[in-house]
C-alpha cells in the first residue's frame, strides 16, 4: 500500500483530525481534496524537518566559517599582522599569478595522483580476497578498520621508528649483514607517499570492497562456463562492474592527499611541502590570514572541480555507498 | 576582613530571613538583586578577580612537565586557584591562536624573545601589571626587565623568567670539538656532512645564522642576498627542518644527524641521558630570553599572584633546574644553587654582556618580508 494512503487512512481515523461530513456530496469531494494536498504538502516538509539539524550543522559549521574564508580573503595583512578590512584583490592576484603557489599546487597534484595510483594497485587485491573470502569477512573488515583506531599523526610518526638510521628496518638488515651502515630512508618524497598511502589504503579497500561485494559471483562462473578463463573472467566482468568503486575510492585518496600536510611535515624533506603547508605557513607563521584564505580556497576550488568532473560521469551514490 | 563565598553569603541571608530578621520581600529582592549582578558579570568573569583558574601556555615537553611539578602544583594547593596549561610548537602558532581567540582565553605564555614582546605590542595584546603585586621581581637581572619597558611605556606586560641560547648540537662520535672550534657556524653548510645536517625551520634562526656564515652582524646584516644564498646551501644540505625541541632531541639521539643548531637547555637534556652530543655557542651566537607574558583580557591580580609566586627564588631554581635554562634571577643576589652554574648559556655576572640578543626593531621591521622569503626558500625556491 502506497504511503501516502496509510497516512491518509490513519488520518481519518483519527477522531481529532475527523472532518465534519457535509451533507453536500461536492463539498465531500472538495474536503477530501484538501485532505489529501494537506498530506502531501506535509510529505514535502517531511525530509526537510528530518534533515534540518543536520542542515543546521552544516550551515552553521561549514557554510558560514567558509563565507568568513571568503570574506578574509579580500582583506589585506598590516605590517604588525593585524588585519585590514575592506575589499582588495591583492591576495588573489598573488595567488594567482604567482608561479611559486601553482608549482607547489602541481607538485601536491602529482603526490595525490601517485598516492591514489598505489593505494589503488595495493588496495584492489586486498579487497577483492576480503570480498571473495567466505566465512571471515567480518574479522578481516575489522581489521582493516583496526589502524582508524590509533592516531593518525601517531601512525605517520611510527615511520620513523620503523625506517629511521635506528629503526627496526635498518637495525634487521645489519643484523642480517644485508648492510653494514645505515640506509638513509626517511625525510624525502618517497616516504611523503608512504605516509599517505599509510593512511588512505583503508579508504580505497573499503570503496572497492563495497562494489565488489554487490556483484554476483556466480557471473565469474557463467563466463568461465562459456570458455574464458579466470582471468579473462575477471578483466572482462568483475573489473567493469567494479570500476565505479575504484574510481570513489580514487577521488577519496585523491581528495584527502591533496589537502594533507602533517604527512609531508613530520616524513618529508625539506622541499617536500604540499600546498596545505603554504596554508599553513601563511596562516600561522606569517600571520597572514587574508592570503591563507586565499590559498585555502583555491585549493579548494581545484579540489571542488575534481569532485563535481567525478559527480558529472560517476556519480556520488558509489561514494557514499563506501562511506557507508 | 575575611572574604566570605556566595554560597555562605546566601545562607547568611536566608538565616536571617527564616529568624524574621528581613521580610520576604526583603530578601526575595536581594536574591533577585544577586542572580542580575551574577548574569551581567559573568560575561566578564575573565576580567573579575575571583577567579578559579588561569590558563598557561608554553614549550611542552620537558619545560612544561617543570612547571606543573615546581610551580603549578604547589601554587593551586596555596592558592586554590587552578593552573590549566597548555602547549604550543612556537611563538607564531601561539600568537595566531591568540589572535582567534576572545579576551580572557588565554592568560599567560612562555614567551621567546623581545621581538615577540614587540609584536603582541603592536597587536594590542598587552596588559599592564602592577609590580607592587610581584615583589619578587626584585631578584631579576634588572637588564632582563628594561629591555621591555620603551615598547610598552616604561611598563611592563610580563616578567623575564629564563635565558639561553640557540648554539651548534653536534654528534662528537663524528664531529670533533677542535674541527668545531675551526668551522663554527660554517659546519651547518659544510658538504662533508651532507644528509646528515639538520635546522630549525625557524626563520630568525635561519637568518640569523645565515648571517653568521657570511661573516654578517646578524642584528645588521647589509648584503642580505649573501646570507639568503648561505640559507639555501644549508637547506640543500639538510635532511630536514625539525619543528620542536622533541623533534630535535629525536634526530639527535637517533643519531639521523650529526649537526644542527639546537636550544641550550634541549642539548644539556640530551647529555644528562648520555648522549654524547657537543654544544657550542660560535661568535654572535643567537641570545634570548623567554618571559611569562600577561595577555589583555587576564585577570591581572591571580596572573601577578602566580608570577610572583614563579619567580620566588626557590620555585624558579627548580623549574631551571627542570628545564636546563638559567633563570632570570640575578646571580648577585640570589643563590643559585649547584646546577645552574653548569648550565649552557648561564652567566655568573648577572650582565649578560656575553650575549648578543635580537634587535626587535630591526627583525620585527624585516619580519613580514623574511618570514614570507623564507617560507619560498625553504621549500627549493
Amino acid at each position: 500500500m502506497p504511503p501516502i494512503f496509510t497516512i491518509l487512512i490513519i488520518y481519518l481515523l483519527n477522531e481529532n483530525h475527523l472532518p465534519k461530513v457535509p451533507s453536500n456530496p461536492n463539498c465531500l469531494t472538495a474536503t477530501l481534496r484538501d485532505i489529501l494536498m494537506s498530506i502531501e504538502a506535509r510529505e514535502r516538509r517531511q525530509p526537510w524537518i528530518l534533515l534540518s539539524p543536520a542542515l543546521t550543522a552544516i550551515t552553521l559549521l561549514l557554510f558560514v566559517p567558509l563565507l568568513f574564508i571568503v570574506v578574509y580573503s579580500f582583506w589585506l595583512r598590516t605590517a604588525t599582522g593585524a588585519d585590514q578590512s575592506g575589499f582588495f584583490l591583492d591576495n588573489w592576484r598573488e595567488a594567482l599569478s604567482d608561479p611559486f603557489y601553482r608549482d607547489i599546487l602541481l607538485f601536491t597534484l602529482k603526490i595525490a595522483a601517485i598516492t591514489t595510483l598505489v593505494c589503488a594497485v595495493m588496495g584492489y587485491p586486498a579487497a577483492y580476497f576480503i570480498a571473495r573470502s567466505r566465512g571471515n569477512k567480518a574479522v578481516l573488515l575489522l581489521l582493516l578498520m583496526l589502524p582508524f583506531w590509533i592516531s593518525y599523526i601517531i601512525r605517520t610518526m611510527s615511520w620513523i621508528n620503523i625506517l629511521g638510521v635506528s629503526g627496526a628496518l635498518n637495525t634487521f638488515l645489519i643484523w642480517t649483514g644485508v648492510i653494514s651502515e645505515p640506509i638513509q630512508m626517511l625525510y624525502n618524497q618517497t616516504t611523503v607517499i608512504l605516509g599517505l598511502v599509510h593512511f588512505l589504503l583503508p579508504f580505497m579497500i573499503l570503496n572497492v570492497f563495497v562494489s565488489l561485494d554487490g556483484i554476483d559471483v556466480t557471473l565469474e562462473d557463467a563466463a568461465t562456463s562459456l570458455g574464458a578463463t579466470r582471468w579473462e573472467a575477471f578483466v572482462q566482468v568483475t573489473l567493469p562492474l567494479s570500476l565505479p568503486g575504484l574510481a570513489a575510492g580514487g577521488l577519496l585518496c585523491f581528495v584527502l592527499a591533496a589537502g594533507t600536510y602533517i604527512t609531508p611535515l613530520v616524513l618529508g624533506g625539506p622541499t617536500d611541502a604540499m600546498f596545505a603547508n603554504l596554508v599553513y605557513e601563511a596562516i600561522i607563521t606569517q600571520l597572514n590570514w587574508p592570503l591563507g584564505s586565499a590559498l585555502s580556497l583555491m585549493l579548494l576550488a581545484v579540489l571542488g572541480l575534481l569532485v563535481m568532473i567525478y559527480n558529472r560521469y560517476l556519480g556520488m551514490a558509489q561514494l557514499m555507498k563506501g562511506l557507508g | 576582613m575575611t572574604k566570605i563565598d556566595n554560597t555562605t553569603r546566601y545562607e547568611r541571608l536566608r538565616e536571617r530571613y527564616m529568624n524574621g530578621d528581613i521580610d520576604r520581600r526583603s530578601f526575595l529582592g536581594l536574591i533577585g538583586a544577586a542572580g542580575a549582578a551574577y548574569g551581567l558579570v559573568t560575561p566578564y568573569r575573565a576580567l573579575a578577580q575571583d577567579v578559579t583558574q588561569v590558563r598557561f601556555d608554553g614549550w611542552g615537553g620537558v619545560v612544561s612537565e617543570a612547571f606543573r611539578k615546581h610551580a603549578f602544583d604547589p601554587y593551586t594547593a596555596k592558592t586554590g586557584i587552578e593552573v590549566v596549561d597548555g602547549t604550543f610548537g612556537g611563538g607564531d602558532e601561539y600568537l595566531s591562536r591568540v589572535k582567534a581567540s576572545q579576551p580572557g582565553e588565554y592568560n599567560i605564555a612562555h614567551l621567546s624573545g623581545v621581538f615577540d614582546y614587540a609584536r603582541y605590542a603592536g597587536l594590542g595584546l598587552t596588559s599592564e601589571l602592577n609590580e607592587a603585586n610581584i615583589p619578587n621581581l626584585e631578584y631579576v637581572i634588572k637588564k632582563l626587565v628594561d629591555v621591555y619597558r620603551p615598547i610598552t611605556d616604561g611598563k611592563i606586560s610580563c616578567v623575564p623568567y629564563d635565558y639561553g641560547t640557540t648554539g651548534i648540537a653536534y654528534n662528537r662520535k663524528f664531529i670533533s670539538d677542535e674541527e668545531m672550534q675551526e668551522k663554527g657556524a660554517k659546519v651547518l653548510i659544510d658538504e662533508a656532512y651532507k644528509g646528515k645536517i639538520a635546522g630549525w625551520g625557524d626563520w630568525r634562526t635561519r637568518i640569523w645564522f645565515g648571517a653568521l656564515q657570511t661573516g654578517q652582524d646578524p642584528n645588521n646584516a647589509s648584503d642580505m642576498d649573501a646570507v639568503w644564498e648561505a640559507i639555501r646551501a644549508h637547506r640543500d644540505l639538510s635532511l630536514k627542518y625539525w619543528t620542536s625541541g622533541a623533534e630535535l632531541m629525536s634526530l639527535l639521539a637517533e643519531e639521523e644527524i650529526y649537526v644542527t643548531e639546537g636550544w641550550s637547555g634541549r642539548i644539556y637534556a640530551l647529555q644528562e641521558q648520555g648522549h654524547d652530543i657537543g654544544y657550542m655557542d660560535p661568535p654572535n651566537g643567537y641570545g634570548w630570553q623567554e618571559c611569562l607574558f600577561v595577555l589583555k583580557g587576564s585577570p591581572m591580580e591571580a596572573c601577578e599572584e602566580l608570577l610572583n609566586f614563579m619567580l620566588a627564588p626557590e620555585t624558579s631554581i627548580a623549574v631551571a633546574e627542570g628545564q636546563n635554562y638559567p633563570p632570570a634571577l640575578d646571580p648577585q643576589k640570589v643563590e643559585l644553587g649547584a646546577k645552574i652554574p653548569t648550565l649552557p648559556a648561564f652567566d655568573p655576572t648577572g650582565t649578560l654582556e656575553g650575549l648578543t640578543f635580537a634587535d626587535p626593531t630591526y627583525w620585527n621591521g624585516h619580519e613580514a618580508e623574511w618570514s614570507k622569503t623564507f617560507g619560498r626558500v625553504q621549500k627549493g625556491y
